[in-house]
């Protein structure tokens, strides 16, 4: 399995980031070079392992319903690259008043 | 589009004009928790404020923060699937959509992906289209997280508001394939019929304030058609913006006939969500879905898994109030007709102060006709939810009582109602402060005299006043007096009778 | 001043001179500031000093030392640049997050504040702790203080060359899959990753949050159990910190290894680890025979696949970690056309070219039609290797392996060949994937390098791994070995 210049540059549009087009060249060399490496794995046969996604033998930690107090509004916004004392402001927003996929 | 391609697919149509088609309508439904506060920090949940004043590094996804899980949203998803008739995944577990978008903090949304949903395979039970009763198959009920709001400000910008982040929310979504035994929703009706069974059932439970208006209850039909009798699914749309129920009957009826529309003119139905649009009564197309989303779902690291045990889950089911139809078939037991013990459920509240009041030993019947008719009439008027009224039940059951024992009358009552509704006092306080007390109305004194004039063994005293004898007048006056516990109005009485005597002349 | 300071007095000596006020915390603290000043310039360990915060810090502990009871209170350390404390720039290591200031405190942080200990700075670090020699700090590269020309690892390097340049008395470091460990091998110090789990995580910008843990660097094993009395406790906002009290750790450095039965795994002395490495840990391992303890051979057949295992699943958690910067609401932000675009200028702008990479391999592994054959097969594997510990602990207490395959490798030796690079995680990772304890310390040098060795312990039984550590630090003189920075 070899990846192409194409195929790192759809992954890296769904990660979100506008690579160069030297840095697609190189990224894919790197890639395939890792992949090859992810290959070993498939040697395992695996069929019946449960997968391990968490390695701590706890469940149901939770915490009580209870507001505590949020930050004030000035600390939060004081990181924002751009915001109006309210709001933090993001280029208009075209694709609807709901683009959440909730 | 190339007007080349839009014609070969117009020169193939696959049905004629005329083909019925009939409509499998998807809900998907995300309800806003009542908790306190949200669903990963003790950032407050409740709906407003400022924007940005609801907001901590959890729920604003700053680096390094994490999450930890509010134990009474967990609660109130498990009674909802419980109260929708799921089962319990009782090894579960959050995990992670992945997506961009400046109104989610983190890039990604806490939720439950497939069968990791915390209650599946339930149903919920609707009056049919056609009579009868339906079980609309649910597949599955889980938590998540919502997500923060975008402020479409004029100009070139977007403003975005983080309090809504990390409110918990519920969603609950039918089945597209329902199993035996189990049906789809295919109509409007039916469509509109779900979400006010399902908002009741959430309103009962006490998890969600199923305000429509205020997002709290949000609804995402989704819609394909199809020919009647065919087994495949057709392309299916989606509706964003139903902010109420007649919204909802109303997007997904023009969303039907839109598509039949398409098809019988040879079109093709692109997958796409649509907005609805009030105001024209139309859908428009606000982005399609040609490039499906990638979610890169995977188990949230961040968080542990759950564990329910069947005794928690009995212990909660056994706390489970009474629910929507449970209600509705006991106040049909109780007298009320099937339209009007359906009308009184669909609120919570009014059910609530409907029980109330027949506790007071009043007629049932009596009691549904002032909740469903002045008192309705009013509340709607005045926009004020049922439980914020002035009147109560008690209140209500008193007018009643004096309805009954003929200290008024039905006529008057409404006048003395629409007081108590505007005053908050007690009925028998306004009767007395106007006097009332003493029966002055003539429509039911004269209603008295008529039946008192109409009983057989008076017929000897009316018969001697006909012929003559005006001495027995007193004797009528004496009767309908005793039949009003002395409390009409005397004069009145006697002018009452003597008009009535004269016209039986 | 009588107070006599050559920069390597132990944190526990510095403890001691605190409480017979020998010295008062404000003098150790200058007499820190004082080293950094004459040796940063060629280690260049940190990338944010504190001066009056950590004088602040120690005037506090002065002003009431009774209240602040042993430890190291008034002991001035240092962060990796990935632990938040409230208004102290905290950019882990990349542009995207320059000048950030987090409104809060790390759960360690608060730990350490409330011990009445002190924070003199924010060490480098490889861009979200994405390496294994620091050269991927946005920054700059900090020097090995044994040989400024090689790396001092990564990607705690500024921790560990701070500690072992005698800049600061203790340092907090992450390790995600080695990278307290591997630094720390290649430093000559100790280091130990904890049980995932045993410190909070709350506050740590997170790599791989299935992996990650904050750990000591120190210059002694006692000084590491100093550190973690400090900073191992339950913190209710990290879900996955463990409920249980922990033990005082200091207890067990007094308790040696006889009986104990240590394991040898054969499959982590194989291909790629050199031989003065290899020697130097065999070496190690019958010192702590000689000391009492019973050496075993075992196998952990599965662990070779742990660093592909490590490779698929880190990068893909990062993927998601890391998708939050996004030039919105903190952080590096380049203006260009819709959102869409901002973002994605954004990330290409202010990450690197390793973060990119790993972001990339994430995202592909995650997505549909590879998460089976990738992050899925990953995770079973990770099943594996964790069986094959628990395998391994029914027959012994504790393991000995190396740390890193090599020592210090030369500034700029694996720029081109990253894999090679990652190599070095080969030992550390599947200890990582197992959520398991681990500890690197001095054992030996080769060309004037440290070599490190590895003990592994089972879940939750860092004191064993003190006492077998403690135990071959008194029987060595490795710890005392000064770099001639
Ligand atoms: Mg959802
Ligand atoms: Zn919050």
């Amino acid at each position: 399995m070899k990846l192409t210049v194409e195929e790192v540059t759809a992954v890296a549009n769904l990660a979100c980031l506008a690579l160069e087009e030297d840095e697609k060249e190189r990224l894919t060399g790197h890639l395939n070079q890792i992949l090859e490496h992810f290959a070993e794995l498939q040697k395992l046969d695996t069929s019946d392992v449960e997968p391990t996604d968490r390695v701590l033998p706890m469940v149901n930690v939770y915490r009580a319903d209870e507001v505590k107090p949020s930050l004030p509004r000035e600390e939060i916004l004081a990181a924002g690259p751009l915001t109006n004392y309210e709001a933090f402001i993001v280029p208009r927003v075209v694709d609807s008043s709901d683009g959440k996929s909730a | 589009m190339s007007s080349e391609s839009a014609l070969s697919e117009k020169a193939t149509p696959r049905e004629s004009a005329n083909t019925p088609y009939e409509a499998i309508i998807g809900m998907e439904v995300h309800a806003e928790l009542l908790t306190n506060s949200k669903l990963f920090c003790g950032c407050s949940a409740e709906f407003g404020g400022e924007p940005n004043t609801r907001c901590c590094p959890v729920c604003l996804g700053l680096p390094g923060a994490l999450p930890v899980i509010n134990e009474r949203a967990v609660e109130f998803v498990l009674k909802a699937a419980l109260a929708l008739n799921c089962q319990i995944s009782r090894d579960t577990y959050f995990h992670r959509k992945n997506y961009f978008y400046p109104d989610l903090p983190k890039a990604y949304q806490v939720s439950q992906y497939g069968d990791s949903a915390i209650g599946i395979y339930g149903w919920i039970e609707i009056d049919g289209e056609n009579g009868g009763s339906k079980k609309i198959g649910i597949r599955r009920v889980h938590l998540e997280e919502d997500t923060g709001k975008l402020i479409h400000a004029t100009g070139t910008t977007s403003e975005v508001d983080y309090n809504r982040s990390s409110v918990p929310l519920m969603e609950i979504v039918t089945e597209h394939h329902p199993r035996p035994g189990f049906d789809q929703i295919k109509t409007a009706g039916e469509a509109r019929d779900y979400i006010t069974k399902l908002r009741a059932i959430l309103t009962y439970l006490g998890v969600c304030d199923g305000k429509m208006e205020e997002g709290s209850l949000r609804c995402e039909p989704n819609i394909s058609v199809r020919p009647v009798g065919s087994e495949d699914y057709g392309t299916k749309t989606e509706i964003k913006n139903l902010n109420s129920f007649r919204a909802v009957s109303r997007g997904v009826e023009y969303e039907v006939e839109r598509q039949i529309d398409v098809l019988r003119n040879g079109g093709r139905i692109v997958q796409e969500t649509r907005r609805w649009d009030e105001e024209s009564a139309t859908t428009a197309s606000m982005r399609s879905k040609e490039m499906e989303q990638e979610y890169r779902y995977f188990p949230e690291p961040d968080l542990l898994p759950f564990h329910f045990d069947d005794e928690q889950i009995e212990q909660l089911r056994a706390s489970l109030p009474e629910m929507p139809l449970a209600r509705r078939q006991r106040f049909v037991d109780m007298g009320v007709s099937e339209t009007d013990a359906e009308t009184l459920i669909e609120d919570k509240a009014v059910s609530e102060f409907f029980d109330a009041a027949v506790s007071h030993a009043v007629d049932v019947r009596t009691v549904t006709n002032w909740v469903l008719g002045d008192f309705m009439k009013l509340l709607n008027q005045h926009g004020v939810p049922i439980n914020q009224s002035k009147v109560t039940p008690g209140a209500l059951a008193e007018l009643i009582g004096l309805i009954e024992d003929k200290t008024i009358s039905g006529k008057l009552a409404k006048g003395v109602f629409e007081e108590m509704f505007n005053s908050g006092k007690s009925p028998r306080e306004i009767v007395e402060a106007s006097g009332q007390t003493q029966i002055s109305d003539t429509d039911f004194i004269r209603e008295e005299i008529v039946r008192i004039l109409s009983e057989p063994r008076n017929q000897p005293q009316l018969q001697k006043y006909l012929a003559g004898n005006d001495k027995v007048l007193g004797f009528f006056v004496g009767q309908t007096m005793q039949a009003t516990s002395g409390r009409a109005n005397p004069q009145i009485v006697n002018e009452l009778l003597k008009e009535e005597m004269e016209k039986l002349r | 001043m009588s107070f006599k300071y050559d920069g390597f007095m132990t944190a526990a000596e510095a403890s001691k001179a605190l409480a017979s006020r020998e010295v008062s915390s404000r003098e150790l603290t200058q007499a820190t500031l004082e080293r950094i000043a004459a040796v940063d310039s060629k280690v260049k360990s940190f990338l944010k000093i504190i001066e009056d915060q950590a004088l602040s810090q120690a005037d506090r502990f002065d002003a009431n030392p009774q209240s602040f009871p042993g430890g190291l209170a008034g002991v001035p350390g240092a962060l990796k640049d990935n632990i938040c404390m409230r208004g102290i720039e905290t950019t882990c290591g990349s542009l995207i997050l320059e000048g950030w200031q987090p409104p809060y405190d790390a759960g360690v942080v608060t730990q350490i504040q409330d011990s009445g200990s002190v924070v003199i700075g924010k060490t480098n670090l490889d861009e979200f702790a994405m390496g294994s020699s620091t050269e991927n700090s946005a920054y700059f590269t900090t020097c090995n203080p044994w040989n400024t020309r090689h790396v001092p690892g990564g990607s705690s390097g500024g921790s560990a060359a701070a500690v072992a340049a005698g800049e600061v008395f203790w340092a907090l470091g992450s390790d995600t899959g080695g990278s307290i460990r591997q630094p720390a091998a290649y430093c000559g110090v100790v280091g130990l990753k904890p049980t995932y789990g045993r410190v909070s995580r709350y506050g740590v910008i997170a790599y791989a949050s299935s992996l990650d843990q904050i750990g000591p660097l120190t210059r002694t094993v006692e000084d590491a159990a100093l550190v973690m009395n400090m900073i191992s406790a339950h913190d209710p906002k990290d879900s996955t910190s463990y409920p249980e009290a922990p033990p005082d750790y200091t207890k067990s450095l007094k308790r040696d290894v006889s009986g104990f039965t240590i394991g040898i795994p054969r499959e982590f002395f194989g291909q790629g680890i050199a031989d003065p490495v290899a020697q130097a840990v065999m070496d190690s391992a019958t010192v702590l025979e000689r000391s009492g303890a019973r050496l075993i051979d075992v196998s952990t057949p599965n662990v070779g696949y742990g660093l592909p295992c490590y490779y698929i699943l880190a990068p893909a958690e990062a993927s998601s970690n890391l998708a939050r910067y996004d030039g919105v609401r903190y952080g590096m932000r380049v203006e260009a056309g819709d959102h869409a675009e901002m973002f994605r200028q954004t990330r290409e702008r202010g990450f690197g070219a390793e973060v990119k990479q790993r972001i990339v391999i994430g995202t592909y592994v995650l997505s549909a039609g590879y998460y089976d054959a990738f992050y899925l097969k990953a995770q079973q594997v990770r099943t594996l290797l964790s069986r094959d510990f628990e395998q391994v602990f029914s027959q012994c207490d504790l393991l000995i392996t190396p740390t890193v395959p090599t020592t210090a490798f030369a500034i700029g030796e694996h720029i081109d060949d990253p894999f090679q690079m990652k190599l070095s995680d080969v030992c550390t990772s599947p200890v990582n994937l197992a959520g398991l304890p681990a500890m690197s310390v001095p054992c030996g040098f080769s060309d004037g390098l440290p070599i490190g060795m590895q003990l592994i312990a089972p879940a939750f039984a860092e004191e064993r791994i003190f006492q077998a550590a403690y135990t071959f630090e008194q029987a060595t003189d490795y710890h005392k070995a000064r770099p001639s920075i």
